[in-house]
């Protein structure tokens, strides 16, 4: 930067004094009204502090008169929407739930809702889409199969209670022992193979034959005699295509020697009874429900 | 200590105040009576009634935009067909440009609402306060119990046409008879209110202060405009070479050299925009052709042929001043330009009333549920979920069919609903969830992508539509 006092010639604007390369500045003044807006607002920031959270302390910021905050403002508008939607949810709680397609409006809200407790309580486990995890224990909840049944009622109470877990004493409740224990391999590579042609995939004919007996003595009290499953007990169906923790010989091999032990929490004491009677009659609607 | 020869030039130049004087023409004719019509159209249109059954509104021309539909007349438009409105205001903007590149700012001079309402404020100014004399003289008096009492009586009127700009805007956009009286009552809900005062107050401004300042500062569109003329374009310019050079008549000697233009400023003084049109084509100057009717009038009484300003393009120019008659208005009209202009302006046109009679009264979405892609069932068979739209646009509930096409055998389920129907009241929008589910071991369950064709038929079988999307087997 050079600065060269050159006084302006007459007829000339008044400059700074400060010129680079030729280029000199003009000392224009701010026009008025640009100037007294400036100052407004200047006056208003003082305003403003007062008037509105502002200034951070140590702890937390001044409050401001107006005691207005972010918080409170999204609470309140919580709170409105959960005062418009109370009706429909004493509607719902009232609703006789295997009857509520009738109720078209109703029907509509409860899916609604139920999806969004789903996303916050459930997907965890059971996937966004409700697709499980496949082969590693967490239920598919679109399929044809349910471990404990798949009415709304029945949905209803293992959301309600959960699954054996220790917090609830009306929680779903079975225990498959660990056959490892008390089989020897060998008699456990029997079972596996006739398990497997229970199910309809290759097997060793020989084994499968042997296993039959070992089956029937200490499998088909929960499981069935033809590995239909038990609902009452939670027992898994081995007939079909659906495995819970994968169908494999190594898969089936492992839940009988160390058996398996699958824990859901129970949500009477988290949620809401419309909100669990919501998420039900989501689960039931999405392809499964019997 | 600031020296006055070296005070900076000051940026901003104050408004001449404009006072244009009465005239009386074809041009102020043409002028009021597009006045009068499109006033017309605007005021009366949200009182219009069109029966459309008990279960909708009757308003003619209806923005719903709560229901999200638009009404005009017998057309219903959705939102998921915003094209029409897009379509239209194409078809707008190409007018603008057809029009523009043949007659000029004819848009600016005669039907742009900032032209109408201006003119309307001028008339009200003038009834109440005189013609262009006696408003000067008013301007410049100091201010007396008489200025005082025209000045609020002008403003007054301005308000209750402002007022009433604002009021008949948001008619458009609620049922006017319940809107009205929610508005006189103090009932109606406060967007109404403040749309009201927000229109009122911009036309009261721009009307009756802005005006041209408007049309020379704000408006982007006399910036534009430049763009789709050339010298073909037909517009109002003064023709020089027969008014220069221009001077008082006198019947001494030397007076036979002057140009017709004898200096009267008639046509300045009836200039809305405060110009001269002597000084050529400019920005300023809207075309509203107050100026031809001013100067035919002073023609006729020197006795002078008329049209010495008047409609000409520029390419005559060199015709007109060799004595040569200007070419036909056709053949200036008539050029690639235009010609363009006019095939796109009816293309667009053609196209969406094509669309108009085309659409089905049936619309139908499908969305694949990807999460996860399929489901295998306990007996193998594969599943695939989908959530299908269904939008009935009848006014009356309708029941739809579903049907499937695939190369391969899908059976087709329902959530909810036994059978393949589904009914959908009137207007409404339907979401259900389907399931196509192939055999153990078919071809689709075992294989990849395959595409399936979903269609609707409602009851009668007078509307179908159909959507294709993906069968996912269990192939990865």
């Amino acid at each position: 930067m050079s600065t060269t006092d050159r006084k302006p010639r007459p007829g000339e604007p008044e400059t700074t004094g400060h010129e680079w390369d030729g280029i000199e500045e003009y000392n224009n003044p701010l026009p008025a009204w640009w100037l007294w807006i400036f100052y407004a607002t200047i006056a208003w920031s003082v305003v403003y502090t007062v008037l509105y959270p502002a200034w951070p302390l140590v702890q937390r910021a001044t409050g401001g008169t107006l005691g207005w905050s972010t918080r409170a403002d999204v609470a309140a508008e919580i709170a409105r929407f959960e005062e418009r939607n109370e009706p429909l949810f004493a509607r719902l709680v009232a609703a006789d739930l295997a009857d509520i397609g009738a109720d078209d409006e109703l029907n509509r809200f409860a899916v609604s809702a139920g999806a969004s407790v789903f996303r916050a309580q459930c997907s965890q486990c059971h996937g966004a889409g409700a697709g499980g995890v496949q082969a590693s224990g967490f239920p598919n909840l679109l399929d044809n199969e349910w471990l404990w049944g798949g009415s709304i009622d029945d949905i209803l109470l293992t959301v309600s209670h959960g699954i054996r877990n220790e917090t609830d004493p009306d929680a779903r409740y079975s225990q498959m022992p660990a056959f490892g224990e008390m089989l020897t391999a060998e008699e456990i590579e029997d079972i596996v193979a006739h398990v497997r042609r229970l199910s309809s995939q290759s097997h060793d004919a020989a084994r499968a034959a042997a296993g039959e007996t070992l089956y029937l003595d200490n499998c088909a009290s929960c499981h069935g005699e033809a590995g239909e499953g038990d609902r009452a007990q939670g027992a898994p169906a081995l007939d079909n295509a659906i495995w819970l923790y994968g169908g494999s010989e190594a898969a089936i091999r492992h839940t009988i020697t160390y058996s398996r032990w699958g824990v859901m929490p129970a949500f009477a004491d988290r949620l809401r009874e419309a909100e669990i009677r919501a998420v039900a009659l989501y689960v039931h609607q999405l392809g499964g429900g019997e | 200590m600031t020296n006055p020869d070296t005070a900076p030039p000051r940026l901003y130049a104050a408004r001449e105040p404009v006072f244009p004087r009465r005239v009386s023409g074809s041009f102020r004719t043409l002028k009021w009576w597009i006045m009068a019509v499109t006033l017309g159209i605007y005021y009366v249109t949200p009182w219009l009634r069109w029966d459309r059954g008990p279960a909708l509104p009757d308003q003619a021309v209806l923005v719903d935009l709560a229901g999200r539909r638009f009404y005009f007349f017998m057309i219903e438009i959705w939102p998921h067909e915003f094209y029409f409105v897009a379509g239209l205001l194409i078809m707008a903007g190409l007018g603008l440009f057809l029009f523009t590149s043949a007659l000029g700012r004819v848009w600016c001079g005669y039907a742009c609402p900032q032209t109408v309402w201006t003119d309307l404020f001028i008339t009200v100014e003038r009834w109440i306060e005189g013609d262009r004399n006696a408003q000067v003289r008013l301007w410049n008096q100091k201010w007396t119990a008489r200025k005082f009492r025209l000045r609020l009586a002008k403003w007054s009127l301005w308000l209750v046409i402002a007022l009433a700009t604002g009021g008949a805007w948001v008619f458009y956009f609620a049922d006017a008879p319940t809107l009205m009286a929610g508005l006189v009552t103090g009932q109606a809900h406060p967007v109404a209110y403040t749309t009201v005062a927000v229109l009122t107050a911009t036309t009261f401004a721009f009307g009756g202060f802005a005006r041209e300042q408007i049309c020379i500062y704000a408006c982007p569109w006399p910036r534009i405009q430049a763009a789709m003329m050339d010298e073909d374009t037909i517009t109002i310019g003064y023709r020089d070479w027969r008014g220069e050079p221009r001077g008082k008549h006198r019947k001494a000697e030397g007076a036979e050299k002057l140009g017709d233009c004898i200096d009267c400023n008639a046509c300045v003084a009836v200039c809305p925009m405060g110009i001269d049109i002597r000084d050529g084509q400019q920005m300023a100057c809207i075309t509203c052709g107050l100026c031809i009717d001013a100067c035919n009038d002073i023609m006729d009484r020197i006795g002078k042929p008329r049209e010495l300003i008047g409609y000409l393009a520029l390419s005559d120019e060199r015709r007109e001043r060799a004595g040569k008659p200007p070419k036909s208005v056709w053949s200036h009209v008539f050029r690639p330009r235009t010609m363009l202009y006019t095939v796109l302006w009816a293309g667009i046109g053609v196209g969406l009333v094509v669309a108009l009679f085309l659409r089905t009264n049936l619309d139908l979405t499908i969305s694949p549920v990807r999460n996860p892609t399929f489901v295998t069932l306990s007996d193998g068979s594969i599943r695939n979920a989908y959530e299908l739209r269904i939008r009935n646009m009848h006014h009356d509930e309708r029941s739809f069919t579903l049907g499937l096409r695939a190369d391969g055998s899908l059976a087709m389920t329902l959530e909810g609903r036994e059978g393949l129907t589904v009914s959908v009241p009137a207007d409404e929008l339907r979401i259900q969830r389907l399931y196509l589910t192939a055999a153990p071991g078919s071809a689709l369950a075992s294989g990849g992508r395959a595409a399936v064709e979903i269609w609707a038929t409602d009851a009668e079988g007078r509307a179908r539509t159909q959507v294709t999307t993906h069968f996912h087997g269990s192939a990865p």
